[in-house]
């Protein structure tokens, strides 16, 4: 198969699909060996992902370069990712350099793969089992150009989760949240009024698109800890609201609406900042557990108490407004 | 950025090192570093846990019990009683 480094404009169309989720795992290409310019047998081969961002990244950073693609089958999946699970493995490596005849097709015995596909790979098993020798390149396709001239650059080798990478991964969970959010938005407000509406989307939103953009300077490690600050910040207006709504002649209710804000919203920010767990570079399986087993019986506390509080409230106010 | 690891599963044991050099190059996170007779274990609380030095490891002088540090996947797994649970979507 060929292919170029010419990036379209139905492949940009596509990269927008698959970061804002659109059929997640339909963003594929045909797995197997393509030709990149001219190549011949002394060419180098790269090795990625079936997945349309990850291939594309590759092609449009090897421009000029004849060189190899051998694309993996990780079933539409990123390489780091699919190197997790294992299919960018080496089963699967070996599988294709037989598949694709890779030995007839060049002389040298040399893969590149990305450094993040390391997961997956043991390059001894790789050599014994198919002639062939990885090496890593760097961790970003655009290194590649740099790498190939003078190898690899301590930044080549470091994994990181800067402002521009945090905001990628947003649309994602904001479409995964849109739906759910919607429905309780609307149940909120034929119960409870159009306050409350607001206070569920202000919580969801501040744990998915505010506590991304805050993650580096919020205090404190945990990220379920990081999110109680955050959707605490979120509650802030609407229990002072509350609170100052109608003290004068209703002193309690105005106290136990503040502290259902105070109570609810922090516990969903505080949750949703947890599994932003899932899309950061660093986090720890291990990590993640403590965190799970520390924080979620808070995060259940917090919004189960301010739920039952909130149906106090409606209890006392329908006696009170029945006389 | 700080790191929310201050433990995990990470192993190493040194006699067992070959000092082949791939896991300072494959750790994403400089958990190991290259050294003069084997590899060093330099920024151990930075591990997040990929596996990618153990298997890359061919004298198996690294442990580490692998997997994805996704809140979520870790909390199906839990409830529906699987080992693991995927995280970044998929079959």
């Amino acid at each position: 198969m060929e292919t170029t480094s010419d990036i379209t404009f139905s492949n940009r169309f596509d990269h927008l699909l698959a970061r804002w989720g659109y059929k997640r795992s339909r963003h594929r290409i045909e797995p197997g060996l393509y030709s990149l310019g001219h190549p011949n047998a002394d060419t180098p081969v790269f090795v990625t992902a079936n997945y349309t961002l990850s291939f594309d990244a590759l092609r449009a950073s090897l421009k000029g370069t004849n060189a190899y693609i051998l694309v993996l089958d990780t079933k539409g999946i990123n390489v780091w990712c699919a190197a997790g699970k294992g299919t960018f493995g080496t089963e699967e490596l070996v599988h294709r350099i037989t598949v694709e005849n890779l030995a007839e097709v060049v002389n040298h015995r040399r893969l590149i793969l990305p450094q993040l596909g390391a997961s997956g790979v043991s390059p001894h098993e790789v050599r014994k089992r198919s002639g062939f020798r990885v090496e890593y390149g760097p961790i970003r396709a655009r290194d590649l150009p740099a790498y190939m001239l003078n190898g690899a650059q301590p930044h080549m080798r470091k994994v990181s989760f800067g402002l521009r990478e945090r905001l990628a991964v947003i649309p994602v969970d904001l479409v995964h949240a849109i739906p759910p959010l919607l429905l309780v938005a609307v149940i909120l407000f034929f119960l409870l009024g159009i306050t409350a509406s607001a206070a569920a989307v202000a919580a969801t939103l501040a744990g998915i698109v505010l506590f991304p953009v805050a993650l580096p300077f919020l205090p404190m490690r945990a990220f379920s800890a990081k999110g109680f600050l955050l959707g605490g910040l979120a509650a802030l207006p609407f229990a002072l609201a509350a609170f100052f709504s109608n003290f004068e002649s209703h002193i309690l209710p105005s106290i136990g609406w503040a502290l259902a804000f105070l109570l609810t919203m922090p516990a969903v920010t505080a949750f949703l900042a947890l599994s932003f767990t899932g899309s950061t570079t660093f986090t720890s399986k291990t990590g993640v557990k403590r965190e799970i087993f520390r924080f979620v019986p808070i995060m259940a506390y917090s919004f189960g108490g301010g739920i039952l509080l909130v149906l106090l409230l409606i209890a006392t106010s329908l006696l009170g407004g029945a006389r | 950025m700080t790191l929310d690891t201050t433990i995990n599963t990470l192993k190493y044991h040194t006699e067992l090192c070959c000092n082949c050099g791939m896991c300072s190059t494959v750790c994403p996170h400089q958990v190991f570093a290259a050294g003069a007779d084997a590899a060093i274990l330099e920024h151990p609380e930075n591990c997040m846990e990929c596996g990618a030095c153990q298997r890359n490891c061919p004298t198996g002088a690294i442990y580490v019990d692998s997997g994805t540090g996704c809140a979520i996947a870790l909390m199906i797994a839990a409830l529906t009683g699987k080992k693991e649970a995927s995280c970044c979507g998929g079959d």
